[in-house]
């Protein structure tokens, strides 16, 4: 147990995760990495130990397991100050246009499971009158479009849950940041055409999050220039918009 | 199909780019085709980081293992970047031992080319400070190398640019340092003999190099700024000042390429003299600057490697061993000059004894130049090699893209050797890069 401020990164594993994760640590936070397999978390537990001389710890955590998110928040041993949530699933648009099966995990990991669990947490910290929440959303959220919006749909529901969060535990101390990162060259992104201008790493997404969450941010566009392009898609008049391909 | 490149982005090549996430799917990537080699940050200039068949990108693994502050000793995979290791460690009184030209090769990328730096004369190569290796050697095995234990393999990986398997992880120390700034003094010389002089008069600085410009002919030939550095005390840094100063993102980008006609012989002289002033002014006492203007001076402006424009560019870097240096320098300075197209970043330093069997480095001095790809560039560097073999030389693996099996072989006396420990590391013959095809492999 030290006095450091301590944070938790759901999706530990992922390469947002990790940039985060980092960015936390080298600011001096002790850091929970929760993933499927905290087996699998501990070389990068170590690796913050051994780059900033924090504390680490790895914890096992399924988005998709909801009956399991009550028992996972009180079995920590410390409420965290911050809790950053970066899960979520791409799929596959296409399949998830005819399978069912496929389209529902794409729902629930984008939606269902990351509003829960930062609901749950939410409680917590308005119980102790202090924390910050981080739900790393994305800029498909703002329009459904033809090529991504069974993911971009499940985004938006998760964006308009955090943006209603924010308003009522603003009143009880607690902030919720919802961070739009736009087109980052990760794992889920390997193979995509991204638009060079509009791409940013991981570490730039990790950064912008810690700088939310000390600013107290409500709504983080990594690029500001996403600002600017969602503004002009989000205003498109709607005839427009449907002939529109990507 | 993916084409592939070094940072002089010549010459464009195929290979496939694979990014595995676990060592075991790297071991997978290397088992089941005859052609991978491993690829850091792309640095290398010529075609050593490009699979003959398939490239492994390892800038993924970028973990830190474990790191002991009392010792220094840090464990870590070989796809973290000098530039991490820097921003990370420095703040806490850490820095490598070694840093090259850009800080912005992997740990792996450093191993294989056995980079040196500024310290070279004096602290030799990065390879000195490498305690042990983790190396996925072609035929399957996982081992650890070390002085110690497979120490043939050892010596035959550091510098070995990546030839004897895939660079896993390693194990290194960080020298301790008080503060992130280093002491410079800037010493003008006019010409080639002052430039040698003053850096055989300077031996006993940690650090030094000349710049050297490769425009100014006649009684200006050679002549150099020459950049000696300490590591700054506490007690020496400004008042107030942070003691590791913050790393800059790239302030300026290059963000198209630019015509080929953008350097020509005037555009170059101009820039040239206006350095060498600017410089001469400054020479005399100490100041003390940042590490990273101070090491780094070219990673200040992102993707510089496109001012030469599409058709890319050429490193030529040669080291020529004393006594009977002076005499080689001054002729292919003399070539050059008379050329104008060399660029400006020409360096000369001094080196010591290279660690691996295919070090670079040997006592004697090293002249590094850039040149665009155009015209007969490719015959002229020809000519400059042969001076340098019949000097008793060698060029740089990490820099090249075009020299001839014979200039290799007659330069690298240690290459028989080196290829019988790749051979029983890899009898199948499953690591190969662009480079071990152009000059070791059998054909």
């Amino acid at each position: 147990m030290t006095s450091r401020k301590t944070v938790l990164v759901l999706g530990g594993s992922s390469d947002i995760g990790r940039a985060a994760a980092r960015a936390f640590a080298k600011a001096g936070y002790d850091v929970g990495l929760a993933g499927r397999d905290a087996a699998a978390l501990e070389p990068d537990a170590a690796d913050l130990r051994a780059r900033y001389a924090i504390e680490a710890s790895t914890w096992t955590f399924d988005v998709l397991d909801t009956a399991s998110f009550d028992g996972f928040v009180a079995g920590l041993p410390v409420l965290p100050d911050v809790v950053v949530s970066i899960v979520g699933l791409l799929g596959v648009q296409q399949n998830a246009e005819s399978d069912v099966a496929h389209a529902t995990t794409i729902m629930r990991s984008n939606y269902e499971g990351p509003s829960l669990i930062l609901g749950l947490f939410a409680e917590e910290f308005l119980a102790r009158g202090n924390g910050t929440i981080v739900g790393v959303s994305s800029v498909a959220g703002d329009r459904g479009r033809a090529s991504n919006y069974v993911y971009g749909s499940a985004k938006a529901g998760f964006s308009a849950f955090l943006s209603g969060l924010r308003a009522r535990a603003s009143r009880g101390g607690v902030h919720v940041v919802t961070v739009k990162p736009g087109f980052v060259r990760t794992r889920m992104t390997e193979g995509m055409k991204l638009i060079g201008p509009l791409t940013v790493d991981a570490p730039v997404v990790g950064d912008a999050i810690l700088n939310a969450v000390e600013k107290k941010t409500d709504v983080v566009y990594v690029s500001g220039k996403w600002r600017l392009v969602m503004l002009i898609i989000k205003t498109l008049p709607e005839a427009v918009f449907k002939k529109l391909k990507f | 199909m993916t084409l592939v490149s070094g940072w002089g982005r010549f010459p464009v090549v195929d290979s496939e780019m694979l990014r595995p996430r676990s060592f075991e799917a790297v071991g997978a990537a290397v088992a089941d085709v005859t052609g991978s080699v491993a690829r850091g940050n792309g640095r290398a200039y010529g075609d050593a980081a490009i699979g003959a068949v398939r490239t492994i990108a390892m800038t993924g693994f970028d973990r830190v293992r474990s790191f002991d502050p009392a010792t220094g000793r840090i464990r870590l995979e070989a796809g973290v970047l000098l530039s991490d290791l820097i921003d990370t460690f420095g703040p806490r009184g850490f820095l490598p031992f070694v840093v090259p030209g850009t800080r912005f090769v992997s740990v792996g990328g450093a191993i294989a080319a056995d980079v040196h730096g500024k310290n070279h004369h004096g602290e030799g190569g990065f390879g000195r400070y490498v305690d042990s290796i983790l190396l996925r050697a072609g035929q399957g095995e996982t081992i650890e190398v070390s002085r110690e234990q497979n120490s043939d393999a050892f010596f035959a990986t550091v510098g070995g640019m990546g030839l004897t398997g895939i660079i896993l992880e390693a194990t290194m120390r960080l020298r301790a340092v008080e503060t992130g700034w280093i002491r410079e003094r800037v010493i003008s010389a006019s010409d080639l003999d002052a430039a040698m002089r003053a850096l055989e008069a300077s031996y006993a600085a940690t650090y030094s190099v000349a710049w050297i410009d490769c425009v100014a002919r006649g009684s200006d030939l050679g002549r150099s700024l020459i950049y000696l550095g300490e590591h700054a005390r506490a007690d020496e840094i400004a008042e107030g000042a942070d003691r590791f100063p913050i790393s800059k993102k790239p302030g300026l980008a290059v963000p198209i390429d630019l015509p080929s006609m953008t350097l020509n012989r005037f555009s170059i002289r101009a820039f040239n003299e206006l350095y060498y002033r600017m410089g001469a002014r400054r020479a005399g006492g100490d100041h003390v600057v940042s590490l990273y203007p101070y090491f780094f001076p070219l990673d200040s402006i992102a993707d510089w490697n496109r001012i030469y424009g599409r058709r890319g560019f050429l490193q030529h870097q040669c080291v020529i061993p004393e006594p009977g240096a002076r005499g080689v320098l001054g002729d292919i300075l003399d070539r050059v000059s008379k050329r104008g197209d060399a660029s400006f970043l020409a360096v000369l330093k001094k080196l010591g004894h290279g660690d691996g069997l295919l070090s670079f480095p040997l006592p004697g001095y090293t002249l590094a130049l850039d040149f665009p790809v155009k015209g007969d560039i490719l015959n002229f560097l020809d000519e400059i090699d042969r001076l340098v073999v019949a000097a008793g030389g060698r060029l740089y693996l990490a820099k090249d893209a075009r020299q001839s099996r014979a200039t290799f072989e007659a330069g690298y006396p240690a290459l028989s050797r080196f290829n019988a420990i790749r051979k029983s590391l890899d009898p199948a013959g499953n690591i190969r890069s662009k480079l071990s095809q152009r000059l070791f492999d059998e054909v």
